[in-house]
């Protein structure tokens, strides 16, 4: 030992000292789910398109949404986008503009012409769906990108359901439509136009499966009198014949009325005002705060002209006197009751959108399908009905009545589908936990404001261009918080005073818990809540 | 995404401190107390200066917290050339050593470093004398406004009313009420030494680059760092760089620049808050909060704020 006075031990470096002893509670990575994919009916990974977006990757971007939702451009536009309602960012400074973002980037898809890439491999099961609207749709692009073969039998002239019959073309032009629905039959799904089943049991047996998406296409009865000399029209045989029969204009008259506070109520006063109307009132039994319809559509029908009456039924049609009765609601009790007091009003022609029910003599002599007393077709939790290997879903069953849900329906039936083809039950996977406000630290991100843009064009059925640009969609999706998924800002890495964090070359982390003494600075430093403390085991 | 935080995938206005090649100037396994703001300060400087200079520092340690836990015997956390002498001559030793480079005419730049204690109580006849040669030397002072490493003693950086182990409260005294401590910035601009600043580690960005300019000057410069020490304010390991951002919003500790004695730059403050959200979230001010506080004392304190906000125009004083 040759060493200086009282030095007993080699120097060495402090690494050798592993400060994770310390430690009581460790951080880790996480996932949560941000909101805005939680809220998606068609369960679409939002977030990592945003992400993708943000670099300027929209083929990458496209690629995401399509493996949710084969429909990015018509959802760009139809969609009721819940997924802004509830964006973290709305309380910081406004929702990332979600819809325009995906409605651009769809379009950027069409013009440049990208395709699905074919299956992979061939099932030689076949399927056959009844009904092309987007459940059906939906349902026939991730089958056949299952392997399976796919048949659609159609009942009107033209595939695309109520997105084709229920939505007006200055919403969605038949253009787009066509050509997300074209990229499905390109697949290689075969869809049979005009050709309606009348029975389940003629056609079942040819096939492995069957998914019943046939939709709710039938007006809803009322027991309004309303007599001989009246002009009555109901929305849904309206919105069929502008789009089977474009050259033979209905003529709804100057003065309209139309019944219901759905978003087919607002898309026919829409509509009547571009067929020439020179005043469209909707008569509503309740407030305007509790009418069905979307909040933005409501807003932009008025911004158009569209009068709202509310609290008003329609007691009797005599040719042009319509008699209205008023009506008293209480939000509370959810009591609705007439007030006694009348009114009359004048109108040329009264379009009615109070509703739509299933259309359900197809089932009516299959043994085992049972119809709920609400009209719908009851489902088990695979979506599949008393029937094995007879699916439904869409607007015939139970639950909300939008494209996206259909599109969600036809993406789970799909998923059922497949694993009852293969002998299995479809077991969804585990949900993370969910990146709320409060899990995030929004002192990282700048304010930026959402960029709005006006939707409103001229009063025809063309649709104004409002898609952003290739730099907006860049500007606006860099407005994403991440809620929940780390997006390598770097900060509990700077931050550790440990160095307990290791930055790898492509830019991933990981926890050196040698060193780490569990001070939480990184998990409070996350913007967005991608790291958590838990307790750390003791052995 | 954000430029706000240390990293992007974009690499844009990012730190060095969110680089994967940073020279973690200080390493692993020192024995820092969870969530210690100086040892955070102190890499986040020291690697910002090593990047600037291509390596070539070497820093001078006074005694304190940094020293203790960096260097127990046999180990070493530094990655750089190091020394440490005694508690009050950081400054001086830095001097010499400084010296001694420039005699060799090597090119390598000289760091002192301490915490309050060394820097603006024993240190200062030291630190003054190297002002005043105008020494090639950028000291660095990181302030976490006591004697922590021996048991949380009252320094002449101690805020005004906080409890230490040698200002206890009790009655009717209130803790440190012995006037409002050195300001030690102020002093060395009195000396009209080419560059002084303050920083803080919660803005990283702002410390990296007053490092970075600073490292270049010639002649003597000094920055103070706040860095919150969680067992000596009282509060939980985690919120370090919270409270450091709070005493930066609250105009408590106010970021500037001044070059040859005259504040050149200061780091405007976005939205002010009272000096009452900083306060409230550390243990050695409960008593200005608690059933027998006296009404309102805390207000000395947002006084001291509201000074500094106008002395160095961070903003419009919306709390009197």
């Amino acid at each position: 030992m040759n060493k200086p006075f009282a030095t007993v031990l080699d120097p060495g470096t402090s690494l050798n000292n592993k400060t994770g002893s310390w430690r009581t509670i460790r951080p880790e990575y996480v996932h949560r789910l941000p909101p805005c994919n939680v809220t998606c009916p068609a369960g679409e990974n939002i977030q990592q398109w945003l992400s993708l977006a943000q670099e300027g990757r929209f083929f990458e971007a496209w690629l995401e949404m399509i493996k949710d939702n084969p429909f990015p451009a018509t959802m760009g536009r139809v969609c009721y986008h819940t997924c802004e309602t509830t964006c973290n960012r709305v309380q910081f400074d406004g929702a990332v503009n979600i819809n325009l973002i995906e409605r651009s980037i769809g379009d950027i898809a069409i013009s440049k012409n990208w395709k699905f890439s074919p299956p992979e491999k061939s099932s030689g099961k076949n399927v056959l769906i009844i009904g092309a609207g987007p459940s059906g749709l939906s349902a026939a692009y991730f089958l056949r990108k299952f392997g399976h073969n796919v048949t659609i039998y159609e009942s009107h002239k033209l595939p695309g359901g109520m997105a084709r019959y229920g939505v007006p073309k200055y919403r969605l032009p038949r253009h787009i439509l066509d050509a997300e629905i074209q990229r499905i039959i390109d697949l290689g799904v075969n869809i049979k136009c005009n050709q309606k089943v009348d029975c389940l049991n003629d056609v079942k047996d040819k096939f492995d499966a069957v998914y019943l998406a046939v939709g709710a296409s039938l007006a809803s009865q009322t027991d309004i009198e309303i007599s001989d000399d009246s002009k009555t029209v109901d929305a849904i045989d309206l919105f069929k014949n502008l789009e089977d029969y474009p050259d033979e204009v209905p003529n709804l008259g100057q003065k309209v009325l139309v019944y219901g506070g759905g978003n087919t109520a607002i898309d026919a006063a829409r509509t009547a005002l571009r067929l020439g109307a020179k005043s469209v009132k909707i008569i509503y039994r309740r407030t305007i705060n509790n009418m069905p319809a979307h909040e933005s559509e409501i807003q932009e029908a008025l911004s158009e002209g569209v009068e709202i009456h509310c609290l008003r039924t329609i007691s009797s049609i005599k040719g042009e006197k319509i008699l209205l009765a008023k009506m008293n609601y209480d939000e509370e009790t959810n009591n609705l009751f007439k007030t006694g007091e009348t009114e009359l009003v004048i109108a040329d022609s009264v379009i009615f959108a109070i509703g739509q029910s299933v259309e359900d003599s197809i089932v009516k002599n299959t043994k085992g399908i049972l119809i709920s007393n609400k009209g719908v077709i009851e489902i088990n939790k695979s979506m599949q009905t008393g029937v094995k290997g007879v699916f439904a879903g869409g607007d015939v069953i139970h639950g909300k009545r939008t494209v996206t849900h259909a599109i969600g329906y036809g993406k789970k039936a799909a998923k059922s589908i497949d694993a009852f083809l293969n002998g299995k039950e479809y077991e969804p996977n585990l949900k993370n936990e969910i990146a709320n406000f409060k899990k995030l630290n929004t002192e990282y991100y700048k304010s930026d404001k959402r960029k709005e843009v006006c939707r409103l064009g001229e009063l025809n059925f063309e649709e104004k261009d409002v898609s952003y640009s290739d730099e907006q969609i860049i500007q606006e999706s860099n407005r994403c918080f991440s809620c929940g998924n780390c997006f390598h800002c770097d900060n509990c890495y700077a931050y550790c005073p440990d160095n307990a964090i290791i930055k790898h070359e492509d830019g991933t982390l990981e926890f050196n818990y040698d060193y780490c003494k569990g001070c939480g600075i990184c998990a409070k430093e996350c913007p967005c809540g991608s790291i958590r403390m838990v307790t750390d085991d003791i052995n | 995404m954000s430029s706000l935080t240390m990293g992007n995938r974009f690499g844009r206005n990012t730190t060095v401190q969110s680089e994967n090649n940073r020279p973690n100037s200080l390493t692993s396994g020192h024995r820092a107390c969870q969530g210690c703001g100086e040892a955070l300060a102190a890499r986040c400087s020291l690697d910002a200066a090593y990047i600037e200079t291509k390596g070539n520092i070497a820093v001078v340690n006074a005694t304190g917290c940094l020293e203790v836990f960096s260097c127990a015997y046999p180990e070493n956390s530094w990655n750089i050339p190091w020394v440490h002498s005694l508690f009050g001559n950081a400054a001086a030793v830095a001097s010499g050593v400084a010296a001694a480079f420039k005699s060799q005419k090597k090119d390598i730049r000289v760091i002192a470093q301490g915490g309050d204690g060394g820097t603006t109580d024993i240190g200062m006849a030291c630190l003054s004398g190297m002002f005043e040669r105008n020494d090639d030397v950028l000291y660095i002072c990181y302030d976490n406004e006591a004697y922590m490493n021996t048991g949380v003693q009252r320094s002449s950086a101690t805020l005004t009313f906080a409890r230490t182990a040698t200002t206890l409260p009790n009655g009717q005294y209130m803790g440190n009420d012995i006037r409002t401590g050195k300001n030690v910035p102020e002093i060395a601009m009195a000396h009209g030494i080419p560059y002084v600043a303050s920083a803080s580690i919660g803005d990283i960005h702002d410390l990296e680059k007053k490092v970075k300019k600073a490292i270049h000057i010639k002649g003597a410069k000094y920055i103070q760092i706040h860095s919150p020490c969680p067992l000596g304010w009282g509060y939980p390991t985690e919120n370090t760089i919270q409270l450091a951002k709070l005493a930066i919003k609250c105009g408590l500790y106010p970021l500037f620049e001044a070059e040859n004695g005259v504040v050149v730059n200061s780091t405007a403050i976005d939205n002010i808050i009272s000096v009452e959200s900083y306060l409230k979230g550390q243990k050695r001010f409960a008593h200005l909060f608690g059933k027998n506080a006296q009404v309102n004392s805390w207000k000395v304190i947002q006084e001291l704020a509201n000074n500094h906000i106008r002395k160095y125009k961070l903003g419009e004083v919306v709390y009197e």
